[in-house]
């Protein structure tokens, strides 16, 4: 009885069976990169309820952070600051600009503006600002140059290799507490002399076991 | 193993069990203790083939590569105005009252953003002192139940308050005005009263609640005339002799008297005596698992033991109509009037709500003769029985006399003794309107319903069993449209104010001198008014009316068959039926779960042929009810014991239909206990889920000698103590233990540590619900607990010692010890469960894939897995509970306790974040974390902190000679260790 396939049959399945595996290979590559955190949500830029701009507000005009995020260092929230602070100044300057029509809204009617959320952690971690702020870790680390976007987008990762390579070697992004917000610093001198003084006086010993972000 | 760990013979102490099964090795308990997995582990939820899982798993992985590139958009809604103080994600503590069967307790409300989550003991509050119990913080639980009552009805159909208000008007309050309240306690209910009263004069007022304490007050009235309310002084008894009254458990409404206990209780560097506890009392209770001497009898043979008692302490003449006398019975008498007499001044005798005023008023007499720790306050209820008071009312509604009533919360229809036939006498009043917080069988028979506020969405006030009154502020907007009592009656009867706040305030601003505002916001922020409580009095016992009284009393007949009735400690007299956290909190003592039973002696099962989950007719007080039969050791004989609340027709979805209702043979004459009940099997089944076989601690697979019983709650006696006060660690003797892994120094930073007193320990359960509420523990159902997946975190176990028919009772409550050479850690694949440096078993959810070998190699049974998304179906108003703080646990995840992670990680940030701010060193003040188990405890038996630090309280606790780590011989070196317990028994009763 003749052979039903010919011996070039098999060559044919080896090769095929190598791309399929190749192709299997190519495709779990593929997905690794694409689903990984830096590729999915670092660069995430939402266009927000009303045009704010970091840019002029923190770098050309130098408000410092904590005059809108004033609870950065008393709670593990840097929360969103009500409408009334916007209205702060708002109230004379551009009292009656166009783009500004939501907070004034908001003010009116006490509905809140909608801002849409950037920088999220999943509901498993427990990230407190208070913790890393009075520490001397400053904004810059994790949220970038904010004074320089126009429209806030995610700077870093956020995800937990990104998280524990700070924690296992924190040296490098130490400053004074009192310059966190100071997002230009440059440090005079080597960073990481600066950041073991500051581990030895503040006695700075981040957690890397489970229970220290995970509840 | 066995033949290396040496169980030491001379110390092994009596046998522990924690069934019948267990005693009798009974083949059942046999298939339920060798099964690797409880049967049906491998189940799922809905019996889906397998061919379905493949699809459905087909499915979302299919779904899984849509969506996993979609990042989903949330929003972050900021305030419009800025509040004052106001940081999201912090937690805000608010003092206020909870009130159950009118005593109040000061509780702290721990607040996310405006949102109640937590309820806490007020630790200023002087019955309180920072402590609460299972019922208290389940109510929260009850506040945001999906099931309450959202609108008003008319004739039980949906109407609105628009139409109330208008056709309230109509209401004629001249004539046949009633308004039936629960039992009054609030001063600015009693003020709101006194307005309407005024204005109404014919109108009558009526306050009746199913659990209340009418006996005991109508048996100071007896013995000192009316409005006194007694208050023995436990901490300062020695020797105590409690009447059918468990004090310890469901029976005191406030924490103050198990704390009070406890300290007598207290062994230490300071105490080296404890007091002494006698209880005379048909159900075993927790009371009676905590005596050193108990007597069992049937709850109407107990008036005749304090006859018998007064008559051998000589404060009541011979020759009244008591009982004969067995042996026991005898040299028990004996040996406790001997005992009483000698600890003058320190010897108290206390009677329970279920005993008649007699054998108050004998209690009071002897508590006299004896100079008995007592005070005295002028009482801080109304003085009616409320008893007497329904039954006249219900006449009145029956003959027409009541056209207008009024029902200030309570649920009368179902909770009114039957005789008084309180549904149908409502149906003949013209107009009913009902407050409630539920559409219960009230709600849906009065003419209008209308939704009531919770205790923690509205103003009010409310006193303590000693006068001190602490005033409610609400934590939330009525979440449903409610109102309170006081506003409801403001708005009926045209008050100047119909707002609770107004109300309340006008009323203290009248009460206060002084700075009126500094008091009232004193008040507010301490939960305690300044000088409220009721000043002491001195009330002369009148001897002469309680001996006439005593003479009186017509003989117990003594034969029969008896039944009574108790509050549930889980459903309380049912308003808690709808609230899944009691539901699935075993009973402290039959650990039934989901619904109740009867309980029967053991010998008493027998005589009749009963067998567990029988279900049988009980007919008594002229109905009859049909209940499945659990049978109890150290029940008395010949009688039946049965737990109110249960089998509620209408309340919503958790509670109605589970369980029997046993108010259909509750009757203003047998309103506790009833003679001359016939018992008879249906012969039907039913099957009780009952927790109490569940999570052995012992190795049963191995072949392992019959006398091999490992120590797991060790006691002793006083004596032996005093003999060998390193009795509980000598009870195993085992060669030096060494691991393969060499021991890893914890010897730098926090060490966090537990010890649990089971000297102190009363079983009480506050401890399980402080942790299901603070942790986001789901509630399962009675279906899968019966499977063995409920999900507490900590569980109080229960042995018995001794005699089915005497035994002796310990409870313990076992959560993760915290072990530093983790068996759990050791076994997982994927290092879910890994050991941080200060000692804590760590579980990162996120990371575990469900194999469950840690919890099969935990030798402590604390870990529990979640077979399902157990909070897939829960509704918005209900993830409101959830504590923010604590990961809410997906399917196919291990869990278990943390010794609150959550609040260690809080703390230690708090800590240092002031530290480095100030420049100073971290500094860890004891109390400064503490868990939430330890928080809720009565007893002041949990101990947590770092042992590293020898001031602490734990630390002290580990240092005390009768410390023991359970199973030690395991060299798994737990973080939670134990204190054994003791007990004082008389030597003359030996």
């Amino acid at each position: 009885m003749p052979a039903i396939f010919s011996r070039s049959a098999d060559l044919i399945l080896k090769l095929g069976g190598l791309v399929v595996g190749a192709g299997l290979m190519a495709g779990v590559g593929l997905y690794s990169y694409a689903s990984h955190p830096r590729v999915q949500d670092t660069g995430y830029q939402p266009e927000q309820p009303v045009p704010y701009s970091h840019k002029l507000h923190a770098g050309t005009m130098g408000m410092d952070c904590t005059y809108c995020h004033y609870t950065v260092t008393k709670a593990g929230f840097a929360a969103i600051p009500p409408t009334e602070v916007c209205m702060n100044c708002h109230k004379q300057v551009k009292a009656k600009s166009e783009k500004l029509a939501p907070v004034r809204a908001s003010y009116e009617t006490g509905k809140p503006v909608e801002w849409l959320k950037i920088h999220k952690l999943p509901d498993y971690v427990y990230f407190n600002h208070q913790a890393h702020v009075v520490s001397g870790v400053s904004c810059v680390s994790c949220h970038g140059r904010v004074d320089q976007m126009v429209e806030v987008r995610q700077h870093e990762p956020l995800n937990m290799a990104w998280c524990i390579s700070c924690h296992r070697n924190p040296a490098a992004r130490l400053r004074p507490a009192h310059l966190v917000t100071k997002l230009d610093w440059v440090p005079d001198r080597d960073a990481e002399v600066i950041g073991k003084e500051i581990i030895a006086a503040k006695n700075i010993n981040p957690p890397v076991n489970c229970s220290g972000c995970h509840r | 193993m066995s033949k290396l760990i040496q169980i030491n013979p001379t110390q092994t102490g009596p046998k522990y069990w924690r069934s019948l099964g267990e005693l009798y090795n009974k083949p059942e308990f046999r298939d339920w203790v060798d099964s690797e997995f409880a049967g049906g582990a491998a189940e799922t939820l809905d019996q889906g083939s397998r061919r379905n899982v493949l699809k459905l798993m087909a499915a979302s992985f299919g779904l899984a590569g849509l969506t996993a590139c979609r990042r989903p958009e949330e929003k972050i809604l900021p305030h419009s105005k800025g509040l004052e103080g106001f940081i999201p994600g912090k937690p805000d503590r608010y003092a206020s009252a909870y009130t159950l069967s009118g005593v109040a307790s000061g509780i702290l409300v721990e607040t996310y953003d405006g949102r109640p989550t937590k309820i806490d003991g007020n630790d200023k509050h002087p019955t309180s002192f920072g402590a609460s119990t299972a019922l208290t913080q389940a109510s929260i639980l009850s506040m945001y139940d999906p099931d309450r009552s959202k609108e008003v009805l008319k004739g039980g159909v949906p109407s609105s308050w628009k139409a109330f208000t208008e056709g309230s008007k109509s209401v004629n309050p001249g004539e046949g005005l009633a308004i039936l309240s629960e039992i009054n306690n609030s001063p600015s209910l009693t003020a709101m009263k006194q307005f309407v009263m005024g204005k109404y004069p014919n109108a009558r007022w009526v306050e009746y609640e199913p659990v209340n304490y009418g006996g005991a007050a109508a048996g100071s009235a007896l013995a000192f005339g009316a409005g006194v309310d007694a208050h023995p002084q436990f901490d300062k008894a020695k020797v105590i002799l409690s009447l059918d009254y468990d004090f310890l458990g469901i029976d005191s409404p406030t924490t103050l008297v198990t704390r009070q206990f406890a300290q007598g209780r207290r062994i230490d560097e300071h105490a080296e005596t404890m007091n002494r506890l006698y209880i005379a009392e048909g159900q075993f209770s927790l009371t009676g698992a905590m005596a050193d001497h108990r007597l069992r009898m049937k709850v109407s043979e107990v008036k005749s033991f304090a006859m018998q008692l007064g008559e051998a302490l000589g404060v009541l003449p011979a020759g009244l109509n008591v009982l004969g006398n067995t042996d026991k019975k005898t040299k028990f008498l004996n040996a406790l009037a001997k005992d009483l007499k000698a600890n003058q001044g320190a010897a108290l005798v206390v009677a329970g709500p279920r005993q008649p005023a007699v054998v108050h008023a004998i209690a009071h007499l002897i508590n006299s003769s004896l100079g008995a720790p007592v005070v005295f306050t002028k009482s801080a209820t109304g003085g009616e029985d409320p008893v007497a008071a329904i039954k006249a009312l219900a006449a009145d509604m029956s003959s027409g006399a009541v056209s207008t009533l009024v029902i200030l919360g309570g649920n009368p229809v179902f909770t009114a003794p039957a005789d008084t036939q309180f549904g149908a006498a409502l149906a003949k009043v013209k107009t009913s309107i009902h407050l409630g917080l539920e559409l219960d069988e009230t709600a849906k028979a009065a003419s209008w319903h209308v939704p009531q506020a919770h205790t923690l969405e509205c103003w009010g006030d409310g006193s303590a069993i000693d006068g001190t009154v602490t005033i409610q502020q609400p934590m939330i907007e009525p979440l449903y449209g409610g109102k309170s009592a006081i506003e409801l009656l403001a708005m009926l009867f045209g008050a100047p104010s119909a707002k609770g706040f107004e109300i309340v305030k006008n009323y203290w601003m009248s009460a206060f001198t002084g700075d009126k505002e500094a008091a009232w916001r004193t008040a507010l922020h301490d939960g305690v008014v300044a000088g409220s409580a009721s000043a002491e009095l001195k009330p002369g016992a009148d001897a002469g009316r309680v001996k006439a009284a005593a003479a009186a009393e017509p003989k117990a007949s003594g034969s029969g068959f008896e039944v009574s009735f108790y509050p549930s400690a889980t459903c309380y007299d049912g308003r808690y039926a709808n609230n899944g956290w009691m539901q699935e909190c075993p009973d402290p003592m039959t650990k039934i779960i989901w619904g109740n039973a009867a309980l029967v002696s053991p010998k008493t099962a027998r005589d009749k042929g009963f067998k567990d989950d029988d279900m049988v007719k009980i007919n008594a007080n002229g109905g009859s009810i049909t209940i499945p039969v659990m049978v109890q050791p150290g029940m008395a004989d010949n009688a039946v014991w049965l737990n109110l609340g249960y089998g509620r027709r209408s309340i919503g979805r958790v509670g109605e239909g589970v369980g029997v209702n046993v108010y259909p043979i509750r009757t203003t004459g047998g309103f506790w206990f009833a003679e001359g009940a016939t018992v008879e099997k249906t012969g039907e089944t039913f099957s009780i889920a009952t927790t109490q076989e569940y999570h052995r601690m012992e190795e049963p697979t191995l072949p392992i000698p019959t006398n091999f019983k490992r120590p797991i709650v060790r006691e002793a006696t006083l004596e032996e103590y005093k003999k060998n006060p390193k009795f509980a660690e000598e009870m195993v003797e085992h060669p030096p233990l060494n691991s393969i892994y060499g021991d890893w120094k914890y010897d730098k930073g926090f060490q966090w540590g537990m010890a649990i007193d089971l000297n102190a320990c009363t079983g009480c359960n506050a401890c399980i619900i402080a942790c299901q509420s603070e942790n986001n523990i789901p509630i399962v159902g009675k279906k899968e607990v019966m499977r063995g997946r409920e999900m507490h975190w900590i569980r109080m176990d229960r042995y018995y010692t001794g005699t089915e028919d005497d035994p002796q009772a310990v409870t313990q409550p076992v959560n993760c010890q915290q072990c530093e050479n983790a068996p759990c850690e050791n076994v997982c694949p994927v290092a879910a469960t890994v050991h941080s440096p200060e000692g804590l078993n760590d579980m990162a959810y996120n990371r575990c894939v469900g194999t469950r070998y840690c919890a099969n190699n935990c030798p402590y049974k604390v870990r529990r897995f979640n077979f399902f998304n157990w909070h897939k179906n829960i509704t918005e108003v209900e993830k409101m509970v959830h504590n923010p703080d604590v990961s809410v646990r997906m399917r196919g995840v291990m869990e278990k306790c943390t010794y609150c992670t959550q609040r260690i990680s809080q703390g230690k940030i708090q800590l240092k974040a002031d530290a480095r701010r100030a420049g100073k060193a971290v500094e860890l003040k004891d109390g400064y974390i503490t868990t939430a188990c330890q928080d809720a405890c009565p007893a002041e038996a949990i101990a947590f902190g770092n042992i590293l630090d020898p001031e602490s309280k734990v630390a002290k606790m580990k240092k005390q000679e009768r410390n023991y780590a359970m199973l030690a011989e395991l060299n798994v070196k737990p973080r939670t260790t134990y204190l054994a317990k003791l007990r004082n028994p008389n030597p003359e009763l030996a």
